[in-house]
């Protein structure tokens, strides 16, 4: 499903990636562990295409994301969810207009809106919070926000980028419960973390990275750094 | 775009404008300064041009006709200037009626009518008042005068003298200083009204410079470039029009206090009038240069945030 064959990525002559190839095949859940500089949200830049490589490819779903033209990108990113460290809603939204966002801007109807909003507000346990804006929320709350707004056009990948990173250990839990979830749902869930419990807490694929290299791919979900 | 589309930009650029704040509030205030400055610069516009053309009404040329000359030989030479574009009009005054006025004009000046009877008869001619579209074209109506000169039965000039010898001085030196004030005027207009659109397109590009995250999570969620920009140019466009809303009504006591204390040395230009009765002109251009800044700016100020 995604395939980053030798990547190697470059600001200036610093190399945030260097030679990766990686493969996450459809519903897997795969953690990429590694400290900061370590290169792991180069790796998601580039998946989502924000960023191109210095040299390599990245495919989604046999497509070289790099070949797309930026008039097609808005297509592109909508088959992808992202969920952000720091949760990154639209401040002067609420929590329902947030997560309708998401739909409006894929062309869905007002009828679709109306059925699905409600139903992701309360798959994250928000729905007494519908019309509150995102600094009347707190940290936990705001990200569940933002994984609603990730899978409510159901995309086929769900990507988080340190989506625990600002959450107590409560709020922590929470959120790799509805990941969890939804992977079991059938989506395939490609996270980064430095956390440890949260690598245990998903108990799946494990990639370890170091430096701008994978240093260890581990099935079994250890984290070893 | 289609119809839903259209309503949900238009529903979230009113939402943004709503929610925005002291952001909104600001944006207004400086977008209400420049237009009040274009306001400012139509009225100095139109008193400009109302100047000018008092002054214009002051200068004419006078042809006087040789006391043989008959009315008819006069009319038709009144008949051929009518006809030149450059001439805005041309007056008849007989011999008798430049007498009447004559006297009229010294009538408590018993010295000059006792000379003026001791003359016997009119000594007074004849004359034609041309006035041109523009002073600098009276040179061009005096040389036409004298390349055909009107004759009379007998094959000499009815034409006795043109006063435009004397005035031409006078008439170049005024035609240079309407032409120097208009092109200065246009200056000052264009630096003024450039200035302030410079401004108000900085302030819009702050407003959406605090926007940027949420520009760069709207397009990660997948909306297009369209569909991102949509909200921010209706926004930009609700400031420019409500700006121009408050300055039309704040221009109503404006210019009726500003008229009421500069009609006298304005030489009979009153701002409240001229705004009743230019109205319409005034709202089409400040709601239209409103909206049209307003969304100029939020196009060009959220451009650079798009890419990618």
């Amino acid at each position: 499903m995604i395939y980053f064959d030798k990547v190697t990525k470059k600001y200036s002559d610093v190399a945030a990636l260097e030679g990766v190839t990686l493969s996450v095949a459809p519903k897997e859940f795969v953690s990429i562990v590694g400290h900061s500089g370590a290169g792991k949200t180069t790796l998601l830049k580039l998946l989502l295409a924000e960023e191109k490589p210095s040299e390599g490819n990245v495919f989604f779903e046999s497509v070289d994301v790099n070949d797309l033209p930026s008039s097609a990108l808005h297509h592109y990113r909508r088959k992808i969810g992202m969920v952000f460290q720091d949760f990154k809603l639209i401040p002067n939204k609420t929590a329902y207009e947030n997560i309708a966002f998401a739909m409006e801007a894929a062309g869905r109807s007002d009828d679709e809106i109306e059925s699905d909003v409600p139903y992701i507000l309360d798959l994250v346990n928000l729905a007494d919070k519908a019309h509150h804006f995102p600094s009347q929320l707190s940290g936990g709350e705001q990200q569940r926000i933002g994984i609603g707004r990730a899978i409510i056009n159901q995309p086929e990948v769900i990507i988080a980028d340190e989506p625990t990173g600002n959450l107590d250990p409560i709020n922590t839990y929470e959120v790799v419960e509805i990941l969890k979830k939804i992977n079991e749902l059938g989506t395939t869930v490609v996270i980064t973390t430095h956390n440890k419990g949260v690598v245990d807490a998903i108990g799946r694929r494990v990639v370890t990275m170091d430096r701008g290299k994978i240093v260890r791919d581990d099935a079994e979900g250890r984290y070893v750094l | 775009m289609n119809w839903t589309t259209i309503k949900r930009v238009a529903v979230s650029g009113a939402k943004n404008f709503t929610r925005g704040g002291s952001v909104s509030a600001a944006t207004v205030l400086i977008m209400t300064v420049t237009l009040a400055i274009i306001g400012a610069l139509i009225f100095l516009s139109a008193l400009l041009t109302f100047t000018l053309n008092s002054i214009k009404d002051k200068v004419d040329v006078s042809v006087y006709f040789v006391t043989s000359a008959t009315e008819s030989q006069i009319l038709a030479v009144q008949q051929k200037l009518e006809q030149l574009p450059q001439v805005e009009s041309v007056t008849y005054t007989s011999a008798d009626q430049a007498l009447a006025a004559f006297k009229a004009r010294h009538a408590n000046d018993q010295l000059t009518l006792q000379a003026l009877d001791e003359l016997g008869g009119n000594p007074l001619d004849a004359s034609l008042e041309i006035r041109a579209q523009d002073p600098s074209q009276y040179e061009g109506i005096v040389n036409f005068l004298q390349a055909s000169p009107a004759l009379s039965a007998s094959g000499t000039s009815i034409i006795d003298r043109i006063n435009y010898a004397q005035n031409k001085s006078v008439i170049d030196r005024l035609s240079s200083a309407i032409t120097a004030t208009r092109e200065i005027g246009l200056a000052v207009v264009l630096v003024f009204a450039l200035a302030s659109i410079l401004i108000a397109f900085a302030t819009i590009r702050l407003a959406i410079y605090t926007a940027r995250d949420e520009i760069a999570v709207m397009r990660l969620v997948g909306a297009s470039n369209a569909y991102i920009q949509g909200p921010f140019i209706v926004t930009g466009i609700i400031t420019g029009l409500i700006s121009s809303i408050i300055v039309l009504v704040l221009l109503w006591p404006a210019s009726w206090y500003a008229g009421s204390q500069t009609a006298g040395w304005l030489g009979g230009f009153n701002l409240a009038s001229y705004y009743g009765s230019h109205f319409l002109f005034i709202l089409f251009v400040l709601v239209g240069s409103g909206c049209l800044l307003g969304a100029a700016a939020s196009v060009l100020a959220i451009r650079r945030y798009l890419k990618v």
